[in-house]
């Protein structure tokens, strides 16, 4: 359904390009939940915003393709993009977003806006579809005339969930949708997803730093370095036999409540600088496995088994 | 357990936070309200163990960590830190404190001055309590953060750091007084996961080689398995549940502490799914309803929770519960 082909994003900036999205790579068939992992600065949401057309003024993309169905989304017009494919077969949940719903407005206003944006229907029967939506994220239809501050912060998710959801979407783009809620609360959203997903037949494309919320509820997961994919899989392979030294370590540093106890193995160093990343394999330089060839050639994204995909070297 | 080994003693700490009201409201009623964020908490912390404070946001565990330093000053209880009690001390004699008791904060972004290089931000401590010896005492500090070579970093201003090596900076200030007691403040919560088991790795460190005890404040439970040795849990400015944090998730027996182990997702995908086992959200802390706090949300309320606030008590060796069903 969704195609994304040797995608490079580069933004211009005083100090050089920064190679944010760097040969990207990824494939998402219907009803796939794909989670898009990485530390903060490697790529995920600009990934995100190139697929959805949203990138700021000082972002290029230089080179690849965006399959959605059969239709390159990047070299087809914004006006056509905007009628037939933003918001209307794939939308995004942004990061943040449920703070940033307007404090004047109702927040079923604010989706019937959504709605009459896109779509051509009359004012009432976007309000019917309004109150549907309510119901369908949980929330009863009789608070869609309150205001963004009636709201609890949970109920806000709910309420931005139903926005991107408003034409129908094929396809669901969530930034990082749990990350400033509590735990109780993230685990009532999580689940909201999971049966959206199974309900509408969405496929999803799930950005975060934390790994247990892909485990929990998506069925494919990319791991993402440096503005490059090193890994992608099924979510039992990337979990159970990961192959890139970065995926291990992440895993192996990832705490978690039940199962064994983890003991501290750090990834030494930090993320590379994006303007000069490393020569060869951008991990070398915290690779505790870093060969000759690694320091000079960068590795290709090869499926090593059916399905899974890696690039690392010595892996090969 | 001998009284030596305790290093902080907490007593009926409470923290009320007066809510500021209109002018007609002020004139038509005399009743004040209170944010509780601390509703009398008990509990003790040994020597060279890390103790957990975990709760959702708003439950009233940073409030906590910062009146037992005296930060904030606290509206009624008692702790003492060895000998010591916090709450009699004077401003001056507070300035003592400061050398026995320190914070990390949670934000390195935030909590480090952008305008002072590493080495005044780390000898300020020293300055203050006019200790001298600067230039040795913050290499050494910044050895023991492992920023090596130390004379590299101490003209470097925090905008030239990453976040890890920002945190190491705030721990290196908080330990250059050579403090027995921290209060950590959910010291990783804002970095990657690379960067935080180092940063937890540090704080080991420090407990083996310097014997330090920590009060470590976290939302995240997992991190806590980790990291603490004992854990209590917190509702709304009360304590639900305390025991050693293994049990704590193995056998948690406050129905909150279920709710809250039962809905962190498990990195494993051929683990359990989260689950939701109570609606709603946490209330608002003004105007709690009588009884048990946690009543409102919980599947098992009874009459007597209605009535009854639960007292927190030992129901099997080292587990305390706060509920009525126990």
């Amino acid at each position: 359904m969704l195609d994304v082909q040797n995608l490079k994003t580069y933004f211009t900036t005083r100090g050089g390009a920064v190679k944010a999205v760097d040969d990207v790579s990824l494939q998402l068939d219907k009803g796939d939940a794909l989670g898009l992992a990485g530390e903060s600065g490697c790529g995920k949401t600009t990934t995100a915003l190139t697929i959805m057309h949203l990138l700021p003024s000082n972002a290029e993309v230089l080179s690849g393709k965006i399959l959605f169905g059969d239709v390159d989304l990047l070299t087809i017009d914004e006006e056509r993009l905007r009628k037939e494919f933003r918001w209307k077969r794939m939308s995004m949940i942004f990061q943040g977003a449920m703070n940033a719903l307007n404090p004047v407005f109702r927040v079923g206003d604010q989706i019937r806006q959504a709605i009459l944006t896109h779509e051509d229907i009359a004012k009432a029967s976007a309000w019917e579809r309004v109150e549907e939506l309510f119901s369908l994220v949980g929330i009863n239809p009789d608070r869609a005339r309150d205001y963004p501050h009636e709201f609890s912060g949970g109920m806000k998710q709910r309420a931005i969930i139903a926005m991107s959801l408003a034409c129908n979407p094929d396809l669901v783009i969530a930034d990082e949708p749990v990350t400033a809620l509590d735990v109780i609360v993230q685990a009532q959203i999580l689940e909201l997803m999971r049966s959206l997903r199974e309900k509408l037949g969405l496929s999803m494309i799930m950005i975060t730093h934390d790994l247990s919320v892909i485990a929990d509820t998506c069925n494919k997961a990319a791991i993402m370095y440096a503005g490059k994919i090193v890994e992608r899989a099924d979510i039992v392979a990337i979990f159970k036999h990961p192959e890139h030294p970065y995926t291990q370590g992440l895993i192996a540093n990832f705490p978690s409540i039940s199962g064994e106890k983890k003991g501290f193995e750090p990834i030494s160093g930090s993320p590379p600088n994006l303007i000069s990343p490393p020569a060869g394999c951008r991990f070398h330089p915290r690779c505790p496995y870093a060969e000759e060839i690694c320091r000079k050639e960068e590795p290709e994204i090869v499926e090593i088994k059916r399905g899974h995909f890696v690039a690392c070297h010595p892996k090969k | 357990m001998s009284s030596e080994e305790i290093i902080v003693r907490v007593r009926n700490l409470r923290k009320w936070f007066p809510v500021r009201t209109g002018l007609l409201h002020g004139l038509i009623s005399r009743e004040k309200r209170y944010v509780k964020a601390v509703d009398g908490i008990s509990f003790d912390i040994k020597k060279r163990e890390i103790y957990g404070l975990a709760g959702e946001s708003g439950c009233g565990k940073t409030t906590t960590g910062r009146v037992i330093l005296r930060l904030l000053e606290p509206t009624a209880g008692e702790v003492h830190l060895g000998k010591q009690d916090v709450f009699a001390l004077t401003k001056r004699e507070l300035n003592e404190l400061r050398k026995r008791a320190q914070i990390i904060f949670q934000d390195p972004y935030e909590s480090l001055d952008p305008k002072m290089n590493i080495f005044d931000f780390v000898a300020e401590p020293l300055v203050v309590h006019k200790i001298g010896n600067e230039e040795e005492l913050v290499a050494n500090a910044l050895k023991t953060v492992e920023l090596t070579p130390p004379e590299e970093f101490f003209y470097r201003f925090p905008h030239e750091l990453s976040g890890g090596q920002r945190q190491r900076v705030a721990i290196a200030r908080a330990m250059i007084l050579n403090p027995e007691f921290i209060v950590a403040d959910e010291p990783v919560s804002m970095l990657d996961v690379s960067i935080r088991s180092s940063i937890l790795k540090l704080m080991f460190k420090l407990r083996d080689e310097m014997g330090i005890s920590y009060l470590y404040i976290t939302h995240d439970l997992a991190t806590a398995r980790q990291v603490c040795d004992r854990t209590a849990i917190m509702y709304l400015g009360k304590f639900a549940e305390e025991t050693t944090t293994e049990e704590l998730l193995k056998n948690p027996l406050h129905p909150y502490t279920k709710a809250l182990v039962a809905a962190v997702p498990v990195p494993d995908p051929t683990a359990r799914k989260s689950k939701v086992v109570i609606s709603g959200e946490i209330p608002s802390p003004i105007d709690l309803p009588p009884g048990c706090r946690f009543r409102p949300r919980c599947p098992y309320a009874m009459e007597i929770c209605k009535r009854e606030e639960p007292s927190l008590v030992e129901v099997e060796s080292n587990h305390k519960v706060a509920c009525h069903l126990m």
